[in-house]
Formats: structure tokens, C-alpha cells, sequence
């Protein structure tokens, strides 16, 4: 039984985030339904909908998947943006797992302290362009072409342009020494599914607030203090 | 050019360990470049080989690989340990990452500073026991196969086996409640690939000593 997919989850960007990107990226419609209450999340919980107990979730193609790197690489694999053999996918998975990594430093960014989070912020710049940003700028550089593997589009260009902006939102210049990134940006932003997600009104998420933080913490009972890297 | 994977690492576990047990479980030869100084590293990231500069990296199929994850979906899919289809390839890949979310927690126990490391061992048994092990041994259950997945033996049985092995080495009864899981263990250790790496003198590697840590950590 087909009929849209459906992502379970807060109504902010965290784990889900990279999966609205490539499901829009893919032109594939999607519903949502936004964890409020911690009884919603008991009640996906007692209904076994969760298989670690955990968002995200998403249900689709007769499936209740979880683990988000699962879904993305179901996602990417099914609609051919996952390369046309082992060795483009193994690339692939390369520049994905360096852009989670380097996202996955933001995802704690809301939940930090005031203090800490000047702390982390200076931290995500630095990685991003002292460890990130020259690899893909060099792959880029590398092979003169659009994308980042196989002259096609895939998976890892949409991961990368979600971390690029990303980052932005933290140093707005950030992009000045990479001039190949600068312009894979505006070629990916202008791609019409993905500038379709960028435009106001999408399922695109604003950067998470105090409101996100608090709807999470409730939802899950996580009160313990986050700290930064 | 092939040859035989070359594996850059420390003399560890770490995050090599289950990229030997797929190759070794694969039957493939491979051959270690083990990192011994802060200079091993730095070396290999001014030539140009670690795409994020940093370990576990291998050498495979003429591409220097990097990210963990990266290097085992690569040598799962040559070896048909990934399932035959893309809805197979999600059920494995869910249950991978369950496996690697639990032994991430088990990983990090050792670097717990000394207060905390009670109250994080009681964290690992319970997520061990209550989130991880119930799944897997309900997936057993419910399909009676030998193997988690299209009942043949997939990467998410090698990685499986691994991570309860871990678990035991942290509290031996862990499996107690799971008499499927006890009896999966058994069977997937006997396989002939599995069996030869089990054993003394492989490529296995011992659980990190908290004096090694010291020596480990300046590398890094």
C-alpha cells in the first residue's frame, strides 16, 4: 500500500531534516505529523511503531523505517540518486558521511548553553572550513564537472548543500574561501525541486528555537544538560 | 589493481574493528598499516590519503576509503552480504545502525571519567537489555530463521554477533533473557569464516585496556 510517504517527528529540522531535503530533492510529496505531546510519542511507542524507540520514523512503501541513514539510503536508492554502481556509491557514501559529521555538530547547537554555544559555533566554522569544505571544494576542483559524483545528481549534492547552508546560518561568509562551493550552491539552490523547497511555504524547517528545544525535551524526557564538542 | 585491503588504523578496536569482521567473515585477506605516533597520522595527511584526515581508512579496489560506514556498505555490497533488494538492503540497514548505536554506547564506556562510569555502565546494560536485544531477538522469533534478514547470513548478522560479544565482555550474562540470541551467537560463531577469526592469532583485536588509552590518545 503506497500513497505518500509520512515522516514522524518534532515539528523542527533535527534527524528529519536531511530526509525532507532528499525526498524534495526527488520530487516525492510527503506528509508529516508533528510529535506535540508526550503522550503521541507514547502512543507510537505502546503501537510497537518504533522499532529502537526512536524518531525518526517514516512510513513508506509498506514500511515503518527508522534510522535515519537507513531511510536516506532507501530514499537515494530508489529514486537513482544514489549513483550507477558500488564504486559511485561508495563515494557517495563517502561525502555523505563527511557532511553528517559536520551537521551532526550543529544538531546539538539548540540545545547548547549560551556560553557553550559561542563555544560550538566557533568550532562548526572551523571544521567546516578547515576540514569539510576544502575536501569537497577539492572534489569539485578535481573533475570540473557540476556534481559531486558521476556527472549525475545525487544524494551527496543535496547532503551538501543542506551542510552549506547550514553553516551559513552560523557565519553567513563562511563560503568566501571556496569558490568551486560558492558556485555548486547557486547550481544546486536553482535545480527546480530543490529551489522549490527553498522557497517560503515549503516543509523546509527554520532554524530550531527555545520552542523546538522545549517541545523535544518534553517529548522525550530528556532533561539532562547538553554539552558542546 | 587489486590486492589485498590495506587497513590504516591504530592497534585497536576502535572504529576498524567491524570493518575486519566484515572482510574476515567475507573471507577476504587483508593486510594492517597500523598508526604507532601523532607523526603516522600527520604523514598521512599531508599526502594527501585521508579525505577528512582522519582513521579508519582502506585501501580497496584502487580508492583510498574513508568513514566507517562508507568502507562496510562498500565491502557488504561486493561480497553480497547486503541483502537482495532494496527492501532488504532497509531492513539490514536498520538493523546496522540499532547495532552501531549500542556499540557506540559500549565504545565510549571505557573513556567515562571515573565518576561517571557506574552510572554509564548502568546505561549501557539497560539500553543493551531493554531497547537493543529485545529487537533483535523479537526479529528472530517472529521469522524463526537462523538469519536476521531474507535468511541468509548479511552483514547485520556479523555485526550483530560483534556487538553481543562486546556487550559479554562488559557484563557476561547479557544475554541471559535472550535464549534466541544465545543460541544466534552460537550458530553465526561457527560459521567457517567467523570460527577462523574467533580463534587466537587472527586479526581480531583485544578489548581496549585503560592503559593503552594514554598511548592511543596522543596519536590522535
Amino acid at each position: 500500500m503506497s500513497g505518500k510517504p509520512k515522516l514522524y517527528y518534532f515539528d523542527g529540522r533535527g534527524k528529519m531534516e536531511s530526509v525532507r531535503w532528499l525526498l524534495a530533492a526527488a520530487g516525492v510529496e510527503f506528509e508529516e505529523e508533528f510529535l506535540e505531546t508526550r503522550e503521541q510519542y507514547e502512543k507510537l511507542l505502546q503501537g510497537g511503531a518504533l522499532l529502537f524507540q526512536q524518531v525518526p520514523m517514516v512510513e513508506m512503501d509498506g514500511m515503518k523505517m527508522v534510522q535515519t541513514r537507513a531511510i536516506l539510503s532507501y530514499i537515494a536508492a530508489k529514486y537513482n540518486l544514489y549513483g550507477k554502481d558500488l564504486k559511485e556509491r561508495a563515494l557517495i557514501d563517502m561525502y555523505v558521511g563527511g557532511t553528517d559529521d559536520l551537521m551532526g555538530f550543529i544538531l546539538m547547537f539548540p540545545f547548547l548553553s549560551a556560553e557553550d554555544k559561542e563555544k560550538q559555533r566557533a568550532f562548526i566554522v572551523q571544521k567546516a572550513t578547515s576540514r569539510y569544505f576544502p575536501a569537497y571544494e577539492k572534489v569539485l576542483k578535481d573533475h570540473g564537472q557540476d556534481f559531486l559524483v558521476g556527472n549525475s545528481f545525487s544524494w551527496a549534492d543535496v547532503h551538501l548543500l543542506e551542510a552549506i547552508l547550514m553553516v551559513e546560518e552560523k557565519k553567513s561568509d563562511v563560503l568566501s574561501g571556496f569558490p568551486q562551493l560558492q558556485a555548486f550552491k547557486g547550481k544546486i539552490s536553482s535545480m527546480p525541486t530543490i529551489k522549490k523547497f527553498l522557497e517560503p511555504g515549503s516543509q523546509r524547517k527554520p532554524v530550531p528555537d527555545d520552542k523546538y528545544v522545549e517541545t523535544v525535551r518534553r517529548v522525550l524526557r530528556m532533561y539532562y544538560d547538553i554539552k558542546a564538542n | 589493481m587489486s590486492g589485498k585491503p590495506k587497513l590504516h588504523y591504530v592497534n585497536a578496536r576502535g572504529r576498524m574493528e567491524p570493518i575486519r569482521w566484515l572482510l574476515a567473515a567475507a573471507g577476504v585477506e587483508f593486510e594492517e598499516s597500523f598508526l604507532e605516533t601523532k607523526d603516522d597520522l600527520k604523514k598521512l595527511q599531508t599526502d594527501g590519503s585521508l579525505l577528512f584526515q582522519q582513521v579508519p581508512m582502506v585501501e580497496i579496489d584502487g580508492m583510498k576509503m574513508v568513514q566507517t560506514r562508507a568502507v562496510l556498505n562498500y565491502v557488504a555490497g561486493k561480497y553480497n552480504l547486503y541483502g537482495k533488494d532494496l527492501k532488504e538492503r532497509a531492513l539490514i540497514d536498520m538493523y546496522v545502525e540499532g547495532i552501531i548505536d549500542l556499540n557506540e554506547l559500549i565504545l565510549s564506556n571505557i573513556f567515562q571519567p571515573a565518576d561517571k562510569k557506574e552510572e554509564h555502565f548502568a546505561t549501557v546494560v539497560d539500553k543493551a537489555t531493554k531497547r537493543y536485544f529485545p529487537v533483535y531477538e523479537k526479529v528472530l522469533k517472529d521469522h524463526g530463521q537462523d538469519f536476521l534478514v531474507g535468511n541468509k547470513l548479511s552483514r547485520a548478522d556479523v555485526q550483530l554477533l560483534e556487538t553481543i560479544l562486546m556487550a559479554e565482555e562488559c557484563k557476561p550474562d547479557m544475554l541471559a533473557k535472550f535464549p534466541l540470541l544465545q543460541s544466534f551467537k552460537a550458530r553465526i560463531s561457527n560459521i567457517p569464516n567467523i570460527k577462523k577469526f574467533l580463534q587466537p592469532g587472527s586479526q581480531r583485536k583485544p578489548p581496549i585496556q585503560e592503559k593503552d588509552i594514554p598511548r592511543l590518545m596522543q596519536i590522535f
